[in-house]
């Protein structure tokens, strides 16, 4: 599997958090310039497994190859766009500024930029389309805004990986079709890698090239066809599980419950009633 | 403020106001730590730990009055145990989530063992109202170098830290990802935090130290939404507040820190008034 333009691999990766297995035996390969869907569960190991991509999380077993070479945290060829924090909203701070925050943020001194640093922050924000939402204050912009800064973030530095970590939280179904549309310009026009992490199935569907899913600590690779069927899903959640797929999009149900991957809305990403308890 | 009597002979104009050396070293002693207090602060309420900045100066009461108790001068007991406070309180973390009660609980434990080391010195009712309220007209030229000292150590350490910790306060996901010692920074912070809270409670006392490193950094932030000008109108901010706070105490003979805390105020409402209105 070892293929010299891999972007992900993971060869028998175990990861633990604590005392508890979240992912284990994961093998998986993604390849340079995909788009894969990361889906699960809420615990099922989806920020985890960026994490340990990230080289924050050490695998308790197995290896991980980024880009050729073993994960290692402070990879400035991944970008990475962590799951919003309700704080960002109450910044009285301009998203200009904001973004620029990121630029050789690791290295020590004083917070302003130098001069390339600041082109580099115009670059990004023009690539996605937030050159005015630069100037301004982040208290006053939507969550939709605030996801393109983030995405703008992310893109400091031209990684050529990109781990988004449930960008689509908490936004209603035509901004998330704004960042799915944007993430796949980019991920085109720029000819990386994508990893982007979701609750739902359908709002990726026209974007993604695999799906990741994970469930009960294990994972299962490849396009929507092969991935979402009943039997591979009811091996992931440890339960009987059907698929329907009505009107070009695919509804995930356990019994007579959606288990959540189907196309109705999660309000702010709080977890759901119907999110299933598994693997533990 | 016990300088009536000195006051009340020449107080025609502000030449005659330099001619006191109490007043030279008020005037020094409030320049240097409004200057730290506005810059610190900026950052304090940029990462939202105003809550912690108030705990600590609480902290240092404890710190100041059991100080007395042995014998050794209060600045040094203030010091000492705010610095362990902050260090102790950074390496909870970075997620501030359910650390307000913690908090709380601290704080008023050290107000209680302040107040028993007080009951144990006698006579020492007048210096409890120094500590608590503060009597910058009573700063000795020893005080003001000692903090020229603890202002220098302040703003080094900024200048050394200052861009990993805005990127770590702002984005501390990503900053772990790029290898920034996002808990180490916490910690250093806090320890900053710590000696800036000391050198405040020589000013305006444990009690009002929000007015110099809460008030102007706040409305700093309400009017600019940029880093560097931000962290300069907060330093000029509390400048202002505190000499003007002198110039009024030495008018009107009321207390300088009520001056400085209304200035405080005043200038925050203003910022908040003026933005509301501009945005209409």
């Amino acid at each position: 599997m070892s293929a010299p333009g891999n972007a992900i691999e993971l060869a028998d990766v175990r990861l633990v958090l604590g005392a508890r297995t979240v992912l284990g035996g994961v093998t998986l390969t993604v390849g340079a310039s995909e788009f894969v869907g990361v889906l699960g569960a809420n615990g099922a190991g989806k920020t985890t497994l960026m994490r340990a991509v990230l080289g924050l999380v050490p695998p308790a077993a197995g290896m991980i190859r980024v880009l050729g070479a073993p994960a290692r945290r402070g990879n400035p060829a991944i970008g990475y766009m962590p799951q919003g924090r309700a704080g960002l909203g109450a910044l009285r701070l301009c998203g200009r500024a904001f973004v620029a925050s990121a630029v050789d943020g690791h290295r020590w001194g004083l917070p302003w930029p130098s001069r390339t640093g600041w082109r580099e922050v115009d670059r990004v924000l023009d690539l996605v389309g937030g050159t005015a939402l630069g100037g301004r204050m982040l208290s006053e912009t939507s969550g939709g805004e605030r996801q393109r800064l983030l995405l703008a973030q992310a893109l400091l530095g031209q990684p050529r990986l990109l781990l988004l970590d449930e960008p689509l939280i908490s936004l209603d179904p035509s901004r998330a079709a704004e960042v799915v549309q944007l993430t796949k310009r980019l991920q085109l026009e720029l000819g990386i890698t994508v990893l982007f992490s979701a609750h739902e199935l359908n709002p990726l569907l026209g974007a993604l090239d695999r799906v990741l899913y994970l469930g009960g600590g294990g994972a299962a690779m490849g396009t929507v066809d092969e991935v979402i069927t009943g039997p591979v899903m009811s091996r992931l959640y440890g339960a009987p599980i059907e698929v329907v797929r009505a009107a070009g999009r695919v509804f995930v149900m356990s019994g007579d419950h959606d288990v959540g991957h189907g196309a109705h809305l999660h309000e702010d990403g709080h977890e759901d009633g119907h999110e299933h308890d598994h693997g533990h | 403020m016990g300088t009536k009597t000195a006051m009340s002979t020449t107080m025609d104009t502000e030449a005659g106001m330099l001619d006191y050396e109490f007043m030279r070293n008020a005037f020094a002693a409030a320049g240097i730590v409004a200057v730290v207090a506005g810059t610190v602060g900026y950052l304090l309420v940029l990462r939202g730990q105003t809550f912690a900045g108030h705990a600590l100066a609480h902290i240092g009461f404890t710190g100041a009055t059991g100080a007395v108790l042995l014998g050794v001068p209060p600045l040094w007991g203030l010091v000492g145990l705010t610095v362990l406070g902050g260090v102790g309180m950074g390496a909870m973390g970075e997620r501030l989530g359910q650390r307000d009660v913690a908090i709380g609980l601290v704080l008023s434990l050290a107000l209680g063992f302040g107040l028993l080391f007080l009951h144990f010195v006698t006579g020492f009712s007048t210096q409890a109202t120094a500590l608590l309220f503060g009597n910058v007209l009573a700063v000795e030229p020893d005080t003001v170098w000692a903090l020229a000292g603890l202002g220098v150590v302040s703003l080094g350490v900024l200048g050394v830290l200052g861009r990993p910790l805005l990127f770590a306060s702002l984005q501390p996901e990503l900053a772990e990802a790029r290898g920034v010692p996002v808990r180490a920074m916490g910690m250093a912070f806090l320890a900053v935090v710590a000696l800036t809270v000391a050198a405040c409670a020589q000013i305006v006392g444990v009690l009002l130290v929000f007015t110099l490193m809460v008030g102007p950094a706040a409305a700093a932030q309400r009017v600019v939404a940029r880093v560097g000008p931000g962290v300069a109108l907060a330093a000029g901010l509390a400048l202002a507040e505190a000499w003007g706070g002198i110039v009024l105490a030495y008018w009107t003979d009321w207390p300088t820190s009520f001056w400085i805390a209304a200035l405080s105020g005043a200038a925050y409402g203003v910022a908040y008034a003026g933005t509301a209105l501009a945005r209409r």
